[in-house]
């Protein structure tokens, strides 16, 4: 894996009539923690999603290292998300027929990896975020805070550059959402990736390297620098 | 240093007398707890000794109240640097931060600016307590917490008071 740049420049994107953002720039370096802050329906999601290659920007340039991210096709798209990006969202992303496991295992067996080295690598991760014992167990078994961690794991198996997390705690009460958030911190740390963390939590931030604050879709700094 | 700033924004707009700046700060800043008109003319000599307000001459009559204040240039100076200083990021701030908030929209300077200020200051603090969290004895951990907690409670509000900035400036505002 080769760590690389992400950078959104003066990105624009709009709804109807609504715009969700404006002109929006941001550099996240690799292996860097970004927090991004903002009062509710200020594009923070819609940002991510731009950076994530979810959506396609109406104006502007999305760049992973030197690859022109908002250019590339939808079919093209799905596969840079594959392999290159996790996502982390606030809850709903588990598949309920699946054993916990399994559904850390998807995106990487979706890959082409092999199984023995896909449930070995899913094993790790799953010792590491403190879920030893729950692989078997149905997402409707899992609490809460369990059911992210393996949102987690599913989010790093394939070893992305990037993780992307909106509100990752917002479901949780603040115990078991900072012990989500160290967990998630340490493991994406550990395997030098950098993660896009939009969250209203203040204390969620403070695991941040750094904040901005997006505001009536336009990005800012708290303090002008 | 509250009080005397805060004396200092209140007479920004214009001179006043000791009376009227009692009632002002009460009615804005004293629901806990008002001001003593020994408080209000101490201050008020100090901020005269220290060149940041002029006292006019007394009108005929007699007693302290027969002075009217008016801020110096450098009694502005002295506001505007307090107003710009973000707080060192302690529990129970409060009472300074709504009154710089007030003192802020009262006289139309940039209000969300010095909240986002404070942001910052809050959050770096954060960030070190959750190092100390993290890194240490459960004694220590314990503590970082608390403080934790606290800045979070602070930040919280912030966010409120930010989101109701106009509400506060036609409230506040004659
Ligand atoms: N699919 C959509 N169709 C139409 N408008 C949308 C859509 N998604 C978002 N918007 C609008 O775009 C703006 C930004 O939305 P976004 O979801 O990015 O905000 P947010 O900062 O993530 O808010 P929250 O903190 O509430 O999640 C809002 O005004 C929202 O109503
Ligand atoms: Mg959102």
């Amino acid at each position: 894996m080769t760590a690389a740049t992400l950078t959104a420049r003066a990105v624009t994107k709009t709804y109807g009539t609504t715009t969700a953002l404006h002109d929006a720039t941001v550099t996240i370096a690799p292996g860097e923690i970004l927090a991004v802050l903002g009062p509710s329906g200020s594009g923070k999601s819609t940002l991510l999603h731009c950076l994530g290659g979810v959506l396609r920007p109406d104006a502007g340039e999305v760049w992973l290292g030197d690859l022109r991210v908002d250019r590339l096709g939808e079919r093209a798209r799905t596969v840079l998300r594959r392999d290159r990006f996790g996502f982390v969202f606030q809850f709903g992303q588990l598949v309920p027929e699946l054993p916990a496991i399994e559904n850390a295992m998807l995106p990487m067996l979706l890959a082409g990896a092999g199984w023995p080295e896909t449930r070995r690598r899913a094993g790790e991760l799953f010792d590491r975020l403190g879920l030893a014992g729950l692989a078997g167990r149905r997402p409707g078994e899992l609490s809460g805070g369990q059911a992210q961690r393996v949102a987690v794991a599913r989010a790093l198996i394939a070893r992305p550059d990037v993780l992307f997390a909106d509100e990752p705690t917002g479901s949780l009460d603040s115990l078991a959402g900072q012990q989500v958030m160290d967990l998630l911190v340490d493991a994406v740390r550990a395997q030098g990736a950098s993660l896009v963390l939009v969250t209203h939590e203040a204390r969620v931030a403070a695991c941040a390297d750094r904040e901005i604050v997006v505001r009536d879709g336009q990005v800012g700094t708290l303090v002008e620098s | 240093m509250t009080v005397s700033t805060t004396l200092l924004g209140l007479l920004e707009p214009e001179p006043s007398h000791g009376y009227e700046l009692k009632r002002g700060y009460d009615s804005l800043f004293g629901a806990d707890r008002q001001l003593s008109f020994g408080q209000v003319y101490g201050t008020l000599n100090r901020l005269e000794r220290d060149g940041l307000v002029t006292a006019g001459g007394p009108a005929p009559g007699s007693g302290p109240d027969r002075k009217r204040f008016a801020i110096t240039p450098d009694g502005v100076a002295a506001l505007e640097e307090w107003l710009d200083r973000p707080e060192p990021p302690e529990p129970h701030l409060q009472p300074v931060l709504f009154a710089k908030v007030v003192l802020a929209v009262l006289s139309g300077r940039p209000a969300a600016r010095y909240l986002d200020t404070q942001r910052a200051a809050h959050l770096e603090r954060m960030r070190s307590l959750n190092t100390q969290r993290r890194s240490s004895r459960l004694t220590e951990s314990l503590t970082a917490e608390y403080g934790l907690f606290h800045l979070e409670a602070d930040l919280r509000w912030m966010d409120l008071t930010a989101a109701r900035l106009d509400q506060l400036a036609a409230e506040v505002s004659r």
